[in-house]
Protein backbone atom coordinates (compact mmCIF):
# COMPACT_ATOMS: atom_id res chain seq x y z
CA UNK A 1 0.00 0.00 0.00
CA UNK A 2 1.40 3.46 -1.37
CA UNK A 3 0.96 6.40 0.48
CA UNK A 4 -0.29 7.37 -3.13
CA UNK A 5 -3.25 4.94 -3.31
CA UNK A 6 -4.01 6.22 0.32
CA UNK A 7 -4.28 10.08 -0.60
CA UNK A 8 -6.44 9.09 -3.81
CA UNK A 9 -8.58 6.88 -1.78
CA UNK A 10 -9.11 9.51 0.85
CA UNK A 11 -9.99 12.11 -1.82
CA UNK A 12 -12.32 9.36 -3.83
CA UNK A 13 -14.32 8.76 -0.20
CA UNK A 14 -14.40 12.22 0.46
CA UNK A 15 -15.64 13.64 -2.88
CA UNK A 16 -18.33 10.90 -2.68
CA UNK A 17 -19.43 11.63 1.18
CA UNK A 18 -19.73 14.72 0.80
CA UNK A 19 -21.43 15.34 -2.25
CA UNK A 20 -24.33 13.38 -0.18
CA UNK A 21 -24.26 15.58 2.38
CA UNK A 22 -26.41 18.19 1.50
CA UNK A 23 -29.28 15.32 1.28
CA UNK A 24 -28.26 13.99 4.94
CA UNK A 25 -28.66 17.35 6.33
CA UNK A 26 -32.15 17.98 4.12
CA UNK A 27 -34.06 14.13 5.34
CA UNK A 28 -32.71 15.60 9.22
CA UNK A 29 -34.13 18.50 8.88
CA UNK A 30 -37.68 16.82 7.92
CA UNK A 31 -37.82 14.14 10.48
CA UNK A 32 -37.02 17.12 12.69
CA UNK A 33 -40.10 18.76 11.78
CA UNK A 34 -42.10 15.89 12.10
CA UNK A 35 -41.36 14.70 15.24
CA UNK A 36 -42.41 18.50 16.60
CA UNK A 37 -45.20 18.72 14.52
CA UNK A 38 -46.63 15.80 15.28
CA UNK A 39 -47.83 15.40 19.43
CA UNK A 40 -47.63 11.61 20.75
CA UNK A 41 -51.80 12.24 21.42
CA UNK A 42 -52.35 12.09 17.54
CA UNK A 43 -51.38 8.42 17.64
CA UNK A 44 -54.07 7.73 19.61
CA UNK A 45 -56.81 8.74 17.89
CA UNK A 46 -56.09 7.45 15.01
CA UNK A 47 -56.48 3.34 15.70
CA UNK A 48 -60.48 2.44 15.19
CA UNK A 49 -60.05 -1.07 17.26
CA UNK A 50 -60.73 -3.03 14.03
CA UNK A 51 -58.18 -5.66 14.18
CA UNK A 52 -58.31 -6.32 10.10
CA UNK A 53 -57.95 -2.26 9.66
CA UNK A 54 -55.37 -1.35 12.74
CA UNK A 55 -52.20 -3.16 11.04
CA UNK A 56 -53.12 -1.49 8.01
CA UNK A 57 -53.36 1.91 9.76
CA UNK A 58 -50.50 0.94 11.46
CA UNK A 59 -48.42 0.53 8.69
CA UNK A 60 -49.39 3.60 7.19
CA UNK A 61 -48.92 5.85 10.28
CA UNK A 62 -45.41 4.27 10.89
CA UNK A 63 -44.30 4.81 7.08
CA UNK A 64 -45.04 8.42 7.12
CA UNK A 65 -44.18 9.64 10.18
CA UNK A 66 -40.49 9.96 10.97
CA UNK A 67 -38.41 9.86 14.19
CA UNK A 68 -35.77 7.58 16.20
CA UNK A 69 -36.80 4.12 16.36
CA UNK A 70 -37.34 4.24 20.03
CA UNK A 71 -39.71 6.76 20.05
CA UNK A 72 -41.53 4.12 17.89
CA UNK A 73 -41.62 1.33 20.77
CA UNK A 74 -42.62 4.07 23.59
CA UNK A 75 -45.39 5.13 21.44
CA UNK A 76 -46.43 1.32 20.62
CA UNK A 77 -45.97 0.24 24.26
CA UNK A 78 -47.79 3.14 25.22
CA UNK A 79 -50.87 2.42 22.80
CA UNK A 80 -50.69 -1.08 24.07
CA UNK A 81 -51.30 -0.48 27.09
CA UNK A 82 -54.45 2.02 26.02
CA UNK A 83 -56.17 -0.72 24.43
CA UNK A 84 -54.78 -0.55 20.65
CA UNK A 85 -54.25 -4.51 19.45
CA UNK A 86 -50.46 -5.92 19.28
CA UNK A 87 -50.82 -6.78 15.57
CA UNK A 88 -51.75 -2.93 15.20
CA UNK A 89 -48.66 -1.99 17.23
CA UNK A 90 -45.96 -4.39 15.63
CA UNK A 91 -47.09 -3.37 12.04
CA UNK A 92 -46.99 0.33 13.23
CA UNK A 93 -42.73 -0.05 14.74
CA UNK A 94 -42.24 -2.19 11.47
CA UNK A 95 -43.13 0.09 9.32
CA UNK A 96 -41.61 2.93 11.25
CA UNK A 97 -38.25 1.59 10.78
CA UNK A 98 -38.49 -0.32 7.67
CA UNK A 99 -40.90 2.39 5.56
CA UNK A 100 -39.56 5.75 4.78
CA UNK A 101 -41.54 8.01 3.29
CA UNK A 102 -39.47 10.90 4.25
CA UNK A 103 -36.67 9.74 3.09
CA UNK A 104 -38.23 8.43 -0.16
CA UNK A 105 -36.68 11.02 -2.71
CA UNK A 106 -33.27 11.10 -0.90
CA UNK A 107 -33.62 6.86 -1.52
CA UNK A 108 -34.56 7.89 -4.86
CA UNK A 109 -32.15 10.10 -5.59
CA UNK A 110 -29.28 7.32 -4.48
CA UNK A 111 -30.44 3.90 -5.83
CA UNK A 112 -32.94 4.90 -8.20
CA UNK A 113 -37.04 5.81 -8.13
CA UNK A 114 -37.71 1.89 -9.30
CA UNK A 115 -35.66 0.42 -6.53
CA UNK A 116 -36.93 2.88 -3.87
CA UNK A 117 -40.30 2.63 -4.65
CA UNK A 118 -40.69 -1.36 -4.76
CA UNK A 119 -38.56 -1.83 -2.07
CA UNK A 120 -40.80 0.64 0.37
CA UNK A 121 -44.17 -0.55 -0.86
CA UNK A 122 -42.10 -4.55 -0.13
CA UNK A 123 -41.66 -3.27 3.28
CA UNK A 124 -44.66 -2.02 4.14
CA UNK A 125 -46.60 -5.10 3.02
CA UNK A 126 -44.28 -7.23 4.83
CA UNK A 127 -44.89 -4.81 7.96
CA UNK A 128 -48.32 -6.38 7.66
CA UNK A 129 -47.20 -9.66 7.00
CA UNK A 130 -44.74 -10.03 10.05
CA UNK A 131 -47.62 -8.32 12.15
CA UNK A 132 -49.83 -10.71 11.60
CA UNK A 133 -47.60 -13.86 11.74
CA UNK A 134 -45.51 -12.46 15.30
CA UNK A 135 -49.02 -12.70 16.84
CA UNK A 136 -50.15 -16.21 15.17
CA UNK A 137 -46.97 -17.84 16.07
CA UNK A 138 -46.64 -16.00 19.55
CA UNK A 139 -50.93 -17.79 20.21
CA UNK A 140 -49.39 -21.36 19.29
CA UNK A 141 -45.74 -20.85 21.39
CA UNK B 1 -29.98 25.14 -24.87
CA UNK B 2 -29.68 27.12 -22.00
CA UNK B 3 -30.42 25.52 -18.33
CA UNK B 4 -33.16 27.53 -16.56
CA UNK B 5 -32.25 27.78 -12.35
CA UNK B 6 -34.28 24.68 -11.54
CA UNK B 7 -32.41 22.41 -13.78
CA UNK B 8 -28.83 23.81 -12.92
CA UNK B 9 -29.88 22.83 -8.64
CA UNK B 10 -28.92 19.58 -8.29
CA UNK B 11 -30.81 16.45 -7.31
CA UNK B 12 -29.03 16.34 -3.67
CA UNK B 13 -29.73 20.42 -3.26
CA UNK B 14 -32.96 20.50 -4.25
CA UNK B 15 -34.03 18.16 -1.33
CA UNK B 16 -32.16 20.75 0.99
CA UNK B 17 -33.77 23.53 -0.08
CA UNK B 18 -37.36 22.51 0.55
CA UNK B 19 -36.69 21.48 4.13
CA UNK B 20 -34.87 25.32 4.49
CA UNK B 21 -37.74 26.61 2.78
CA UNK B 22 -40.36 24.55 5.03
CA UNK B 23 -38.02 26.57 8.09
CA UNK B 24 -38.88 29.59 6.75
CA UNK B 25 -42.78 28.88 6.53
CA UNK B 26 -42.99 27.40 10.08
CA UNK B 27 -40.48 30.30 11.32
CA UNK B 28 -42.85 33.14 9.43
CA UNK B 29 -46.48 31.36 11.21
CA UNK B 30 -45.43 29.78 14.20
CA UNK B 31 -42.38 31.26 15.72
CA UNK B 32 -41.86 28.76 18.45
CA UNK B 33 -42.43 25.47 17.08
CA UNK B 34 -40.12 26.66 14.45
CA UNK B 35 -37.59 27.06 17.22
CA UNK B 36 -38.66 23.95 18.80
CA UNK B 37 -38.22 22.27 15.91
CA UNK B 38 -34.73 23.81 15.11
CA UNK B 39 -33.41 21.93 18.66
CA UNK B 40 -34.51 18.69 17.48
CA UNK B 41 -33.08 19.38 14.79
CA UNK B 42 -29.30 20.34 16.46
CA UNK B 43 -30.27 16.85 18.66
CA UNK B 44 -30.68 14.74 15.77
CA UNK B 45 -27.09 16.44 14.45
CA UNK B 46 -25.60 15.86 17.12
CA UNK B 47 -26.62 11.93 17.09
CA UNK B 48 -25.73 11.86 13.32
CA UNK B 49 -22.31 13.37 13.05
CA UNK B 50 -20.68 10.72 14.81
CA UNK B 51 -22.31 8.28 13.00
CA UNK B 52 -21.31 10.28 9.65
CA UNK B 53 -17.35 10.32 10.88
CA UNK B 54 -17.81 6.33 11.29
CA UNK B 55 -19.20 6.13 7.69
CA UNK B 56 -16.79 8.20 5.76
CA UNK B 57 -14.29 5.65 7.88
CA UNK B 58 -15.84 2.87 6.27
CA UNK B 59 -15.86 4.21 2.61
CA UNK B 60 -12.08 5.01 3.15
CA UNK B 61 -11.31 1.84 4.77
CA UNK B 62 -13.08 -0.22 1.48
CA UNK B 63 -11.72 2.23 -0.82
CA UNK B 64 -7.99 1.08 0.21
CA UNK B 65 -8.94 -2.50 0.96
CA UNK B 66 -11.41 -3.42 -1.48
CA UNK B 67 -11.11 -3.01 -5.65
CA UNK B 68 -14.43 -4.18 -7.49
CA UNK B 69 -12.96 -7.34 -7.95
CA UNK B 70 -12.74 -8.40 -4.25
CA UNK B 71 -16.40 -6.57 -3.52
CA UNK B 72 -18.06 -8.81 -6.34
CA UNK B 73 -16.43 -11.69 -4.50
CA UNK B 74 -18.01 -10.91 -1.09
CA UNK B 75 -21.22 -8.80 -1.95
CA UNK B 76 -21.29 -9.55 -6.13
CA UNK B 77 -24.12 -11.53 -7.64
CA UNK B 78 -22.14 -15.04 -6.90
CA UNK B 79 -21.41 -14.00 -3.00
CA UNK B 80 -24.31 -16.69 -2.14
CA UNK B 81 -24.68 -17.07 1.45
CA UNK B 82 -21.73 -15.60 2.59
CA UNK B 83 -23.40 -11.94 1.04
CA UNK B 84 -26.12 -12.55 2.78
CA UNK B 85 -24.49 -13.00 6.27
CA UNK B 86 -22.48 -9.97 5.86
CA UNK B 87 -25.63 -7.91 4.79
CA UNK B 88 -27.76 -8.95 7.41
CA UNK B 89 -24.65 -8.57 10.17
CA UNK B 90 -23.98 -5.44 9.08
CA UNK B 91 -27.40 -4.55 8.67
CA UNK B 92 -27.99 -5.25 12.77
CA UNK B 93 -24.54 -3.46 13.55
CA UNK B 94 -24.78 -0.37 11.60
CA UNK B 95 -25.88 2.22 13.68
CA UNK B 96 -27.83 5.48 13.25
CA UNK B 97 -30.20 7.13 10.78
CA UNK B 98 -30.59 4.90 7.57
CA UNK B 99 -30.15 8.03 4.95
CA UNK B 100 -26.80 8.39 6.94
CA UNK B 101 -25.64 4.79 5.06
CA UNK B 102 -26.60 6.18 1.50
CA UNK B 103 -23.21 7.34 0.28
CA UNK B 104 -21.63 4.11 1.50
CA UNK B 105 -24.36 1.77 -0.15
CA UNK B 106 -24.03 3.74 -3.10
CA UNK B 107 -20.36 3.58 -2.99
CA UNK B 108 -20.82 -0.43 -2.66
CA UNK B 109 -23.39 -0.30 -5.22
CA UNK B 110 -21.08 0.80 -7.92
CA UNK B 111 -18.23 -1.62 -7.12
CA UNK B 112 -20.76 -4.69 -7.52
CA UNK B 113 -22.71 -5.16 -4.13
CA UNK B 114 -26.49 -6.77 -5.47
CA UNK B 115 -29.60 -5.11 -4.99
CA UNK B 116 -30.92 -7.55 -2.62
CA UNK B 117 -27.87 -7.49 -0.59
CA UNK B 118 -28.73 -3.30 -0.09
CA UNK B 119 -32.07 -4.30 0.47
CA UNK B 120 -31.29 -7.04 3.20
CA UNK B 121 -29.24 -4.25 4.82
CA UNK B 122 -31.64 -1.53 5.18
CA UNK B 123 -34.33 -4.26 6.66
CA UNK B 124 -31.91 -5.26 8.99
CA UNK B 125 -31.23 -2.15 10.27
CA UNK B 126 -34.70 -2.53 11.82
CA UNK B 127 -33.09 -4.71 14.69
CA UNK B 128 -31.37 -2.41 17.00
CA UNK B 129 -29.18 -4.06 19.16
CA UNK B 130 -29.08 -1.86 22.25
CA UNK B 131 -32.66 -0.95 22.08
CA UNK B 132 -33.67 -4.19 22.47
CA UNK B 133 -33.70 -3.96 26.39
CA UNK B 134 -36.75 -0.68 25.74
CA UNK B 135 -38.31 -3.30 23.40
CA UNK B 136 -38.16 -5.77 25.35
CA UNK B 137 -39.38 -4.28 28.81
CA UNK B 138 -42.48 -2.42 26.60
CA UNK B 139 -43.25 -6.21 24.25
CA UNK B 140 -41.45 -8.82 26.18
CA UNK B 141 -38.37 -11.32 25.26
CA UNK B 142 -40.95 -14.24 23.31
CA UNK B 143 -42.38 -11.28 21.37
CA UNK B 144 -38.99 -9.52 20.46
CA UNK B 145 -37.30 -12.93 19.70
CA UNK B 146 -40.15 -14.03 17.24
CA UNK B 147 -40.35 -10.80 15.54
CA UNK B 148 -36.69 -10.57 15.37
CA UNK B 149 -37.04 -14.13 13.32
CA UNK B 150 -39.03 -12.93 10.60
CA UNK B 151 -37.55 -9.81 10.61
CA UNK B 152 -34.48 -11.48 9.51
CA UNK B 153 -36.49 -13.83 7.18
CA UNK B 154 -38.12 -11.30 5.42
CA UNK B 155 -34.90 -9.16 4.64
CA UNK B 156 -33.86 -12.20 2.29
CA UNK B 157 -37.63 -12.60 1.14
CA UNK B 158 -37.84 -8.94 0.19
CA UNK B 159 -34.23 -8.88 -1.38
CA UNK B 160 -35.06 -11.61 -3.51
CA UNK B 161 -38.21 -10.36 -4.22
CA UNK B 162 -36.83 -6.90 -5.50
CA UNK B 163 -34.23 -8.30 -7.49
CA UNK B 164 -37.13 -10.42 -9.38
CA UNK B 165 -39.12 -7.22 -9.91
CA UNK B 166 -36.35 -5.03 -10.76
CA UNK B 167 -34.98 -7.81 -13.06
CA UNK B 168 -38.93 -7.35 -14.52
CA UNK B 169 -38.58 -4.58 -17.34
CA UNK B 170 -42.13 -2.61 -18.40
CA UNK B 171 -42.65 -2.59 -22.15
Amino acid sequence: MTFEKIKTSFIKSFQSFSRMLPMIFGVAMLTSLFITVLPKSFYQKIFIGNNVVDPIIGAILGGVVAGQPVVSYIIGGELLKQGVSLIAIISFILAWVTVGVVQLPAESLVFGKRFALCRNILSFVSAIIIACLVTLTLSIL
Amino acid sequence: MKKNIFQKIQGKWTFLIIAVFLYIILFLFNFSLAIKTFFVFLGLLEKIIPVLFLVFLFMFFFAIFFNPKKMTRSLGKNAGARGWLISIVAGILSSGPTYVWYPLLKDLKEKGMRNSFIVAFLYNRAIKLPLLPIMVYYFGLKLVLVLTFYMILFSIINGLLLEKILKFKID
